[in-house]
Protein backbone atom coordinates (compact mmCIF):
# COMPACT_ATOMS: atom_id res chain seq x y z
CA UNK A 1 0.00 0.00 0.00
CA UNK A 2 2.49 2.55 -1.15
CA UNK A 3 0.14 4.88 -3.02
CA UNK A 4 -0.18 8.36 -1.68
CA UNK A 5 -3.47 8.91 -3.48
CA UNK A 6 -6.42 7.33 -1.75
CA UNK A 7 -8.39 4.88 -3.87
CA UNK A 8 -11.95 5.99 -4.57
CA UNK A 9 -14.55 3.36 -3.71
CA UNK A 10 -18.26 3.42 -4.56
CA UNK A 11 -20.78 1.03 -3.04
CA UNK A 12 -24.47 0.37 -3.58
CA UNK A 13 -27.19 -2.10 -2.73
CA UNK A 14 -29.48 -3.17 -5.59
CA UNK A 15 -31.86 -6.12 -5.05
CA UNK A 16 -30.24 -6.76 -1.69
CA UNK A 17 -31.11 -6.28 1.96
CA UNK A 18 -28.13 -4.10 3.00
CA UNK A 19 -26.86 -7.06 5.00
CA UNK A 20 -23.62 -7.02 3.01
CA UNK A 21 -23.15 -3.34 3.88
CA UNK A 22 -23.76 -4.24 7.52
CA UNK A 23 -21.06 -6.87 7.14
CA UNK A 24 -18.72 -4.24 5.66
CA UNK A 25 -19.25 -2.18 8.82
CA UNK A 26 -18.71 -5.35 10.83
CA UNK A 27 -14.96 -5.07 10.29
CA UNK A 28 -15.23 -2.58 13.17
CA UNK A 29 -12.15 -0.54 14.04
CA UNK A 30 -10.32 -1.84 11.00
CA UNK A 31 -12.52 0.56 9.05
CA UNK A 32 -10.15 3.31 10.24
CA UNK A 33 -7.19 1.42 8.80
CA UNK A 34 -9.13 0.96 5.58
CA UNK A 35 -9.96 4.68 5.44
CA UNK A 36 -6.25 5.48 5.41
CA UNK A 37 -6.17 3.93 1.94
CA UNK A 38 -9.62 4.55 0.50
CA UNK A 39 -12.27 7.24 0.33
CA UNK A 40 -15.92 6.74 -0.49
CA UNK A 41 -17.66 8.09 -3.56
CA UNK A 42 -21.33 7.15 -4.12
CA UNK A 43 -22.39 4.97 -1.22
CA UNK A 44 -25.20 4.68 1.35
CA UNK A 45 -22.46 5.84 3.76
CA UNK A 46 -21.98 9.19 1.98
CA UNK A 47 -25.44 9.65 0.43
CA UNK A 48 -23.80 10.78 -2.83
CA UNK A 49 -26.42 9.99 -5.48
CA UNK A 50 -24.28 9.29 -8.55
CA UNK A 51 -20.79 7.92 -8.81
CA UNK A 52 -17.91 9.64 -10.52
CA UNK A 53 -14.73 7.96 -11.74
CA UNK A 54 -13.73 5.36 -9.14
CA UNK A 55 -11.07 2.73 -8.64
CA UNK A 56 -13.32 0.13 -7.03
CA UNK A 57 -17.08 -0.39 -7.20
CA UNK A 58 -18.72 -2.73 -4.71
CA UNK A 59 -22.23 -3.87 -5.57
CA UNK A 60 -24.53 -5.74 -3.21
CA UNK A 61 -27.73 -7.38 -4.46
CA UNK A 62 -28.88 -8.75 -7.79
CA UNK A 63 -30.80 -7.13 -10.62
CA UNK A 64 -34.59 -7.18 -10.18
CA UNK A 65 -35.81 -3.95 -11.80
CA UNK A 66 -35.00 -1.34 -14.44
CA UNK A 67 -33.35 1.05 -11.97
CA UNK A 68 -30.95 -1.71 -10.84
CA UNK A 69 -29.79 -2.03 -14.46
CA UNK A 70 -29.14 1.73 -14.74
CA UNK A 71 -27.22 1.88 -11.46
CA UNK A 72 -25.16 -1.20 -12.30
CA UNK A 73 -24.23 0.23 -15.70
CA UNK A 74 -23.26 3.54 -14.04
CA UNK A 75 -20.98 1.59 -11.72
CA UNK A 76 -19.44 -0.43 -14.54
CA UNK A 77 -18.84 2.72 -16.57
CA UNK A 78 -17.13 4.55 -13.72
CA UNK A 79 -15.29 1.85 -11.78
CA UNK A 80 -12.01 0.30 -12.89
CA UNK A 81 -12.67 -2.76 -10.75
CA UNK A 82 -16.19 -4.03 -10.11
CA UNK A 83 -16.84 -6.42 -7.22
CA UNK A 84 -20.05 -8.46 -6.76
CA UNK A 85 -20.54 -8.62 -3.00
CA UNK A 86 -22.70 -11.35 -1.48
CA UNK A 87 -24.98 -14.18 -2.55
CA UNK A 88 -27.59 -11.99 -4.32
CA UNK A 89 -25.01 -10.14 -6.44
CA UNK A 90 -23.23 -13.41 -7.25
CA UNK A 91 -26.20 -15.78 -7.81
CA UNK A 92 -29.40 -13.68 -7.74
CA UNK A 93 -29.96 -14.99 -4.23
CA UNK A 94 -33.24 -14.96 -2.41
CA UNK A 95 -35.03 -12.56 -4.82
CA UNK A 96 -34.19 -14.96 -7.68
CA UNK A 97 -36.33 -17.61 -6.01
CA UNK A 98 -39.25 -15.94 -7.82
CA UNK A 99 -37.68 -16.78 -11.17
CA UNK A 100 -39.75 -19.90 -11.77
CA UNK A 101 -42.97 -17.98 -11.05
CA UNK A 102 -44.93 -15.72 -13.35
CA UNK A 103 -44.30 -12.10 -12.34
CA UNK A 104 -47.91 -11.03 -12.98
CA UNK A 105 -49.23 -13.87 -10.84
CA UNK A 106 -46.74 -12.90 -8.09
CA UNK A 107 -47.95 -9.28 -8.03
CA UNK A 108 -51.58 -10.42 -8.09
CA UNK A 109 -51.08 -12.68 -5.13
CA UNK A 110 -49.07 -10.23 -3.05
CA UNK A 111 -51.17 -7.11 -3.66
CA UNK A 112 -54.65 -8.38 -4.50
CA UNK A 113 -55.61 -11.88 -3.47
CA UNK A 114 -53.55 -12.38 -0.32
CA UNK A 115 -55.73 -12.13 2.83
CA UNK A 116 -55.50 -8.74 4.51
CA UNK A 117 -55.07 -6.78 1.30
CA UNK A 118 -58.54 -7.27 -0.08
CA UNK A 119 -58.77 -3.72 -1.39
CA UNK A 120 -55.15 -3.44 -2.40
CA UNK A 121 -53.88 -2.50 -5.82
CA UNK A 122 -50.77 -3.35 -7.77
CA UNK A 123 -48.45 -0.32 -7.41
CA UNK A 124 -48.17 1.52 -10.72
CA UNK A 125 -46.77 4.94 -9.81
CA UNK A 126 -44.53 6.12 -12.68
CA UNK A 127 -41.81 6.90 -10.08
CA UNK A 128 -41.50 3.20 -9.29
CA UNK A 129 -38.96 1.27 -11.37
CA UNK A 130 -40.51 -1.55 -13.38
CA UNK A 131 -39.71 -5.02 -12.09
CA UNK A 132 -37.89 -7.34 -14.49
CA UNK A 133 -39.41 -10.61 -15.58
CA UNK A 134 -36.50 -12.47 -13.92
CA UNK A 135 -33.94 -11.59 -11.25
CA UNK A 136 -30.34 -11.78 -12.49
CA UNK A 137 -26.93 -12.02 -10.90
CA UNK A 138 -24.68 -9.08 -11.83
CA UNK A 139 -22.45 -11.00 -14.25
CA UNK A 140 -25.43 -11.64 -16.52
CA UNK A 141 -25.73 -7.88 -17.13
CA UNK A 142 -22.19 -6.42 -17.02
CA UNK A 143 -18.65 -7.76 -16.76
CA UNK A 144 -17.76 -8.36 -13.12
CA UNK A 145 -14.10 -8.53 -12.08
CA UNK A 146 -14.36 -10.17 -8.66
CA UNK A 147 -16.94 -12.13 -6.69
CA UNK A 148 -17.25 -12.43 -2.92
CA UNK A 149 -19.96 -15.01 -2.14
CA UNK A 150 -21.75 -15.34 1.21
CA UNK A 151 -25.03 -14.33 2.85
CA UNK A 152 -23.49 -12.10 3.92
CA UNK A 153 -19.73 -12.50 3.43
CA UNK A 154 -18.14 -11.97 6.85
CA UNK A 155 -16.46 -8.68 7.74
CA UNK A 156 -13.27 -10.72 7.92
CA UNK A 157 -13.75 -11.95 4.34
CA UNK A 158 -14.41 -8.43 3.02
CA UNK A 159 -11.39 -7.09 4.93
CA UNK A 160 -9.12 -9.85 3.62
CA UNK A 161 -10.36 -9.36 0.08
CA UNK A 162 -9.97 -5.58 0.08
CA UNK A 163 -6.57 -5.54 1.77
CA UNK A 164 -5.29 -8.11 -0.74
CA UNK A 165 -6.60 -5.95 -3.55
CA UNK A 166 -5.16 -2.73 -2.11
CA UNK A 167 -1.78 -4.39 -1.68
CA UNK A 168 -1.78 -5.47 -5.32
CA UNK A 169 -2.15 -9.18 -4.56
CA UNK A 170 -4.68 -11.53 -6.18
CA UNK A 171 -7.41 -11.68 -3.54
CA UNK A 172 -7.63 -15.10 -1.95
CA UNK A 173 -10.18 -16.32 0.59
CA UNK A 174 -9.21 -19.63 2.15
CA UNK A 175 -11.30 -22.15 4.06
CA UNK A 176 -13.72 -20.49 6.48
CA UNK A 177 -13.79 -17.17 4.62
CA UNK A 178 -15.26 -18.45 1.37
CA UNK A 179 -18.84 -19.47 2.04
CA UNK A 180 -22.13 -19.49 0.15
CA UNK A 181 -24.54 -19.18 3.08
CA UNK B 1 13.11 -44.67 -10.28
CA UNK B 2 10.59 -47.00 -8.66
CA UNK B 3 11.10 -49.92 -6.37
CA UNK B 4 8.90 -52.09 -8.52
CA UNK B 5 10.28 -55.61 -8.64
CA UNK B 6 11.21 -57.32 -11.87
CA UNK B 7 8.37 -57.39 -14.35
CA UNK B 8 5.82 -60.11 -13.92
CA UNK B 9 2.72 -60.49 -16.10
CA UNK B 10 0.37 -60.35 -13.11
CA UNK B 11 1.42 -58.46 -10.00
CA UNK B 12 0.82 -60.47 -6.84
CA UNK B 13 -2.14 -59.59 -4.63
CA UNK B 14 0.11 -58.16 -1.95
CA UNK B 15 0.65 -54.38 -1.92
CA UNK B 16 3.90 -54.49 -3.81
CA UNK B 17 2.73 -52.93 -7.04
CA UNK B 18 2.64 -49.15 -7.23
CA UNK B 19 1.68 -46.34 -9.57
CA UNK B 20 2.80 -42.77 -9.45
CA UNK B 21 0.41 -40.02 -8.29
CA UNK B 22 1.71 -36.47 -8.64
CA UNK B 23 5.26 -37.77 -8.47
CA UNK B 24 4.82 -40.01 -5.41
CA UNK B 25 4.34 -43.78 -5.36
CA UNK B 26 0.94 -45.19 -4.36
CA UNK B 27 0.67 -48.91 -3.55
CA UNK B 28 -2.43 -50.78 -4.67
CA UNK B 29 -4.11 -54.14 -4.48
CA UNK B 30 -5.25 -56.00 -7.55
CA UNK B 31 -8.76 -54.83 -8.46
CA UNK B 32 -8.54 -51.42 -6.82
CA UNK B 33 -9.36 -48.37 -8.88
CA UNK B 34 -7.01 -45.40 -8.91
CA UNK B 35 -9.17 -43.37 -6.53
CA UNK B 36 -9.59 -46.31 -4.12
CA UNK B 37 -5.85 -46.86 -3.93
CA UNK B 38 -5.17 -43.14 -3.62
CA UNK B 39 -7.68 -42.58 -0.80
CA UNK B 40 -6.52 -45.71 1.03
CA UNK B 41 -2.98 -44.32 0.87
CA UNK B 42 -4.13 -41.00 2.31
CA UNK B 43 -4.02 -39.13 -0.99
CA UNK B 44 -7.06 -37.04 -1.86
CA UNK B 45 -8.57 -36.80 -5.34
CA UNK B 46 -11.65 -34.50 -5.51
CA UNK B 47 -14.82 -36.48 -6.25
CA UNK B 48 -18.59 -36.09 -6.12
CA UNK B 49 -20.50 -39.14 -7.44
CA UNK B 50 -17.93 -41.64 -6.18
CA UNK B 51 -18.82 -43.20 -2.82
CA UNK B 52 -16.68 -45.90 -1.22
CA UNK B 53 -19.70 -48.11 -0.50
CA UNK B 54 -21.12 -48.20 -4.02
CA UNK B 55 -20.16 -49.29 -7.49
CA UNK B 56 -18.38 -46.46 -9.28
CA UNK B 57 -20.60 -44.44 -11.57
CA UNK B 58 -18.12 -42.23 -13.44
CA UNK B 59 -20.63 -39.51 -14.26
CA UNK B 60 -19.58 -36.36 -12.42
CA UNK B 61 -16.04 -36.34 -13.85
CA UNK B 62 -14.73 -34.38 -10.85
CA UNK B 63 -12.22 -37.16 -10.18
CA UNK B 64 -10.74 -36.92 -13.66
CA UNK B 65 -6.97 -37.33 -13.62
CA UNK B 66 -4.39 -37.57 -16.36
CA UNK B 67 -3.09 -41.08 -16.77
CA UNK B 68 0.06 -41.26 -18.87
CA UNK B 69 -1.03 -37.91 -20.29
CA UNK B 70 -4.62 -38.86 -21.11
CA UNK B 71 -7.68 -37.82 -19.08
CA UNK B 72 -9.58 -40.61 -17.31
CA UNK B 73 -12.08 -40.93 -14.45
CA UNK B 74 -10.03 -42.20 -11.52
CA UNK B 75 -13.10 -43.84 -9.94
CA UNK B 76 -13.53 -46.29 -12.82
CA UNK B 77 -9.98 -46.87 -14.03
CA UNK B 78 -8.30 -49.93 -12.47
CA UNK B 79 -4.88 -49.19 -11.00
CA UNK B 80 -1.96 -50.70 -12.88
CA UNK B 81 1.69 -50.87 -12.01
CA UNK B 82 3.80 -48.10 -13.42
CA UNK B 83 1.01 -45.67 -14.41
CA UNK B 84 1.95 -42.02 -14.20
CA UNK B 85 -1.07 -40.15 -12.79
CA UNK B 86 -1.46 -36.39 -12.42
CA UNK B 87 -4.25 -34.99 -10.25
CA UNK B 88 -3.37 -31.91 -8.21
CA UNK B 89 -2.45 -29.64 -11.12
CA UNK B 90 -3.68 -26.16 -12.01
CA UNK B 91 -5.08 -27.50 -15.29
CA UNK B 92 -7.11 -30.32 -13.73
CA UNK B 93 -8.29 -28.23 -10.77
CA UNK B 94 -9.36 -25.54 -13.24
CA UNK B 95 -11.46 -28.09 -15.14
CA UNK B 96 -12.94 -29.35 -11.85
CA UNK B 97 -13.80 -25.77 -10.92
CA UNK B 98 -15.67 -25.36 -14.22
CA UNK B 99 -17.61 -28.60 -13.64
CA UNK B 100 -18.72 -27.39 -10.22
CA UNK B 101 -19.67 -24.01 -11.69
CA UNK B 102 -21.82 -25.69 -14.33
CA UNK B 103 -23.62 -27.73 -11.66
CA UNK B 104 -24.34 -24.55 -9.70
CA UNK B 105 -25.65 -22.76 -12.82
CA UNK B 106 -27.80 -25.70 -13.89
CA UNK B 107 -29.87 -26.21 -10.73
CA UNK B 108 -31.42 -23.88 -8.18
CA UNK B 109 -28.74 -23.89 -5.50
CA UNK B 110 -29.77 -21.24 -2.98
CA UNK B 111 -27.33 -22.10 -0.20
CA UNK B 112 -28.52 -19.48 2.32
CA UNK B 113 -31.94 -21.11 2.59
CA UNK B 114 -30.88 -24.76 2.20
CA UNK B 115 -30.95 -27.02 5.25
CA UNK B 116 -28.06 -29.03 3.80
CA UNK B 117 -25.76 -26.00 3.81
CA UNK B 118 -22.59 -26.74 5.73
CA UNK B 119 -23.04 -30.48 5.20
CA UNK B 120 -23.21 -30.35 1.40
CA UNK B 121 -20.57 -32.05 -0.73
CA UNK B 122 -21.11 -29.81 -3.74
CA UNK B 123 -20.76 -26.69 -1.61
CA UNK B 124 -17.69 -28.06 0.18
CA UNK B 125 -16.04 -28.86 -3.16
CA UNK B 126 -16.81 -25.33 -4.32
CA UNK B 127 -15.09 -23.92 -1.23
CA UNK B 128 -12.09 -26.20 -1.63
CA UNK B 129 -11.65 -25.45 -5.33
CA UNK B 130 -12.11 -21.70 -4.77
CA UNK B 131 -15.32 -21.35 -6.79
CA UNK B 132 -16.39 -17.73 -6.23
CA UNK B 133 -19.20 -17.63 -8.83
CA UNK B 134 -21.11 -19.99 -11.11
CA UNK B 135 -19.85 -17.79 -13.93
CA UNK B 136 -22.33 -19.03 -16.50
CA UNK B 137 -25.91 -17.88 -17.02
CA UNK B 138 -28.09 -19.48 -14.39
CA UNK B 139 -30.80 -21.76 -15.79
CA UNK B 140 -33.26 -21.10 -12.92
CA UNK B 141 -35.21 -24.24 -13.89
CA UNK B 142 -38.76 -24.86 -12.65
CA UNK B 143 -38.61 -27.99 -10.50
CA UNK B 144 -41.53 -28.44 -8.09
CA UNK B 145 -40.73 -30.15 -4.78
CA UNK B 146 -42.38 -33.39 -3.63
CA UNK B 147 -43.55 -33.05 -0.02
CA UNK B 148 -46.06 -35.92 -0.24
CA UNK B 149 -44.19 -38.32 2.06
CA UNK B 150 -44.89 -37.83 5.78
CA UNK B 151 -41.19 -37.97 6.78
CA UNK B 152 -39.20 -37.07 3.68
CA UNK B 153 -39.07 -33.99 1.46
CA UNK B 154 -37.68 -34.17 -2.08
CA UNK B 155 -36.31 -30.85 -3.35
CA UNK B 156 -35.37 -31.56 -6.96
CA UNK B 157 -34.02 -28.03 -7.38
CA UNK B 158 -30.70 -29.17 -5.93
CA UNK B 159 -30.28 -32.47 -7.81
CA UNK B 160 -26.91 -32.99 -9.53
CA UNK B 161 -27.81 -36.38 -11.07
CA UNK B 162 -25.07 -38.31 -9.25
CA UNK B 163 -27.38 -41.34 -8.94
CA UNK B 164 -26.20 -42.13 -5.42
CA UNK B 165 -29.82 -42.45 -4.22
CA UNK B 166 -30.61 -44.56 -7.30
CA UNK B 167 -27.69 -46.87 -6.56
CA UNK B 168 -28.40 -47.07 -2.82
CA UNK B 169 -32.09 -47.78 -3.33
CA UNK B 170 -31.43 -50.56 -5.84
CA UNK B 171 -28.17 -52.06 -4.57
CA UNK B 172 -28.75 -51.82 -0.80
CA UNK B 173 -32.45 -51.27 -0.09
CA UNK B 174 -33.66 -53.45 -2.98
CA UNK B 175 -36.51 -50.99 -3.57
CA UNK B 176 -35.45 -49.00 -6.64
CA UNK B 177 -37.43 -45.98 -5.48
CA UNK B 178 -35.45 -43.57 -7.65
CA UNK B 179 -34.37 -43.41 -11.28
CA UNK B 180 -33.11 -40.90 -13.80
CA UNK B 181 -35.36 -40.08 -16.73
CA UNK B 182 -34.88 -38.07 -19.91
CA UNK B 183 -31.70 -37.32 -21.79
CA UNK B 184 -29.20 -34.47 -21.98
CA UNK B 185 -30.58 -31.21 -20.70
CA UNK B 186 -33.93 -32.77 -19.81
CA UNK B 187 -32.44 -35.52 -17.64
CA UNK B 188 -33.97 -35.48 -14.18
CA UNK B 189 -34.57 -37.54 -11.08
CA UNK B 190 -37.90 -39.36 -10.92
CA UNK B 191 -39.72 -41.46 -8.33
CA UNK B 192 -40.77 -44.95 -9.36
CA UNK B 193 -44.50 -44.76 -8.71
CA UNK B 194 -47.41 -44.49 -11.12
CA UNK B 195 -48.30 -41.15 -9.51
CA UNK B 196 -44.64 -40.04 -9.44
CA UNK B 197 -45.06 -39.17 -5.74
CA UNK B 198 -42.73 -40.42 -3.03
CA UNK B 199 -45.72 -41.11 -0.73
CA UNK B 200 -46.82 -43.84 -3.14
CA UNK B 201 -43.56 -45.81 -2.84
CA UNK B 202 -42.27 -47.91 0.04
CA UNK B 203 -39.49 -45.38 0.73
CA UNK B 204 -38.66 -45.21 4.42
CA UNK B 205 -36.49 -42.96 6.56
CA UNK B 206 -34.32 -45.93 7.54
CA UNK B 207 -33.39 -46.63 3.89
CA UNK B 208 -29.80 -46.29 2.79
CA UNK B 209 -31.03 -44.10 -0.06
CA UNK B 210 -32.19 -41.48 2.44
CA UNK B 211 -28.71 -40.82 3.79
CA UNK B 212 -26.49 -40.72 0.71
CA UNK B 213 -27.61 -37.55 -1.07
CA UNK B 214 -24.50 -35.35 -1.34
CA UNK B 215 -26.66 -32.22 -1.80
CA UNK B 216 -30.00 -31.16 -0.35
CA UNK B 217 -32.50 -33.16 -2.42
CA UNK B 218 -33.50 -35.86 0.07
CA UNK B 219 -34.39 -34.03 3.25
CA UNK B 220 -35.59 -35.45 6.52
CA UNK B 221 -38.61 -33.43 7.63
CA UNK B 222 -38.76 -31.53 10.93
CA UNK B 223 -35.01 -31.55 11.66
CA UNK B 224 -33.82 -28.75 9.36
CA UNK B 225 -31.16 -26.33 10.61
CA UNK B 226 -30.69 -28.38 13.79
CA UNK B 227 -26.91 -27.92 13.73
CA UNK B 228 -25.78 -24.35 14.40
CA UNK B 229 -23.39 -22.66 11.97
CA UNK B 230 -19.88 -23.48 13.12
CA UNK B 231 -20.74 -27.06 14.08
CA UNK B 232 -21.69 -28.39 10.66
CA UNK B 233 -19.59 -30.94 8.86
CA UNK B 234 -17.51 -28.68 6.65
CA UNK B 235 -17.38 -25.62 8.92
CA UNK B 236 -14.19 -26.62 10.71
CA UNK B 237 -12.23 -28.52 8.08
CA UNK B 238 -12.34 -28.61 4.29
CA UNK B 239 -13.63 -31.65 2.42
CA UNK B 240 -10.13 -32.53 1.22
CA UNK B 241 -9.16 -33.21 4.84
CA UNK B 242 -12.29 -35.22 5.64
CA UNK B 243 -12.80 -37.39 2.56
CA UNK B 244 -9.80 -39.49 3.55
CA UNK B 245 -11.50 -40.48 6.78
CA UNK B 246 -14.38 -42.09 4.86
CA UNK B 247 -12.10 -44.13 2.65
CA UNK B 248 -11.80 -47.81 3.53
CA UNK B 249 -8.33 -48.45 4.91
CA UNK B 250 -6.48 -51.71 5.25
CA UNK B 251 -6.78 -52.89 8.84
CA UNK B 252 -9.45 -50.36 9.81
CA UNK B 253 -13.16 -50.86 9.54
CA UNK B 254 -15.06 -48.44 7.35
CA UNK B 255 -16.86 -45.89 9.51
CA UNK B 256 -19.96 -46.40 7.36
CA UNK B 257 -22.00 -43.65 5.92
CA UNK B 258 -24.38 -43.23 8.84
CA UNK B 259 -21.46 -41.56 10.60
CA UNK B 260 -21.05 -38.89 7.97
CA UNK B 261 -24.66 -37.79 7.67
CA UNK B 262 -26.61 -35.93 10.32
CA UNK B 263 -23.84 -36.65 12.82
CA UNK B 264 -25.04 -36.10 16.37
Amino acid sequence: MSETRKLRVATTSLAGCFGCHMSLLDMDERLFQLLEHIEFDRSPLTDIKHCGPCDIGIVEGGICNAENVHVLREFRKNCKILIALGACAVTGGLPAQRNHLDLGACLQEVYLTEPGLSHGLIPNDPELPLPLDKVHPLHEVVKVDYFIPGCPPSGEAIWTFLTDLLAGRSPHLGHGLIKYD
Amino acid sequence: MTATPAMSPQPPAATTATFQLDGREVPFNEGQTIIQAALAAGRYIPHLCYHPEFKPHGSCKLCTVKVNGRPAASCTLPAQAGLVVESDTEELNGLRRTLVQMLFAEGNHFCPSCEKSGNCTLQALGYDLGVMTAGFRHFFPDRPVDASHPDILLDFNRCILCELCVRASCEVDGKCVFALSGRGQTKHLVVNAASGRLADTDADLADKAMEVCPVGVIIKKRVGFAQPIGQRRYDARPISAQALEDAPRPGAGSPGCAACEEGG
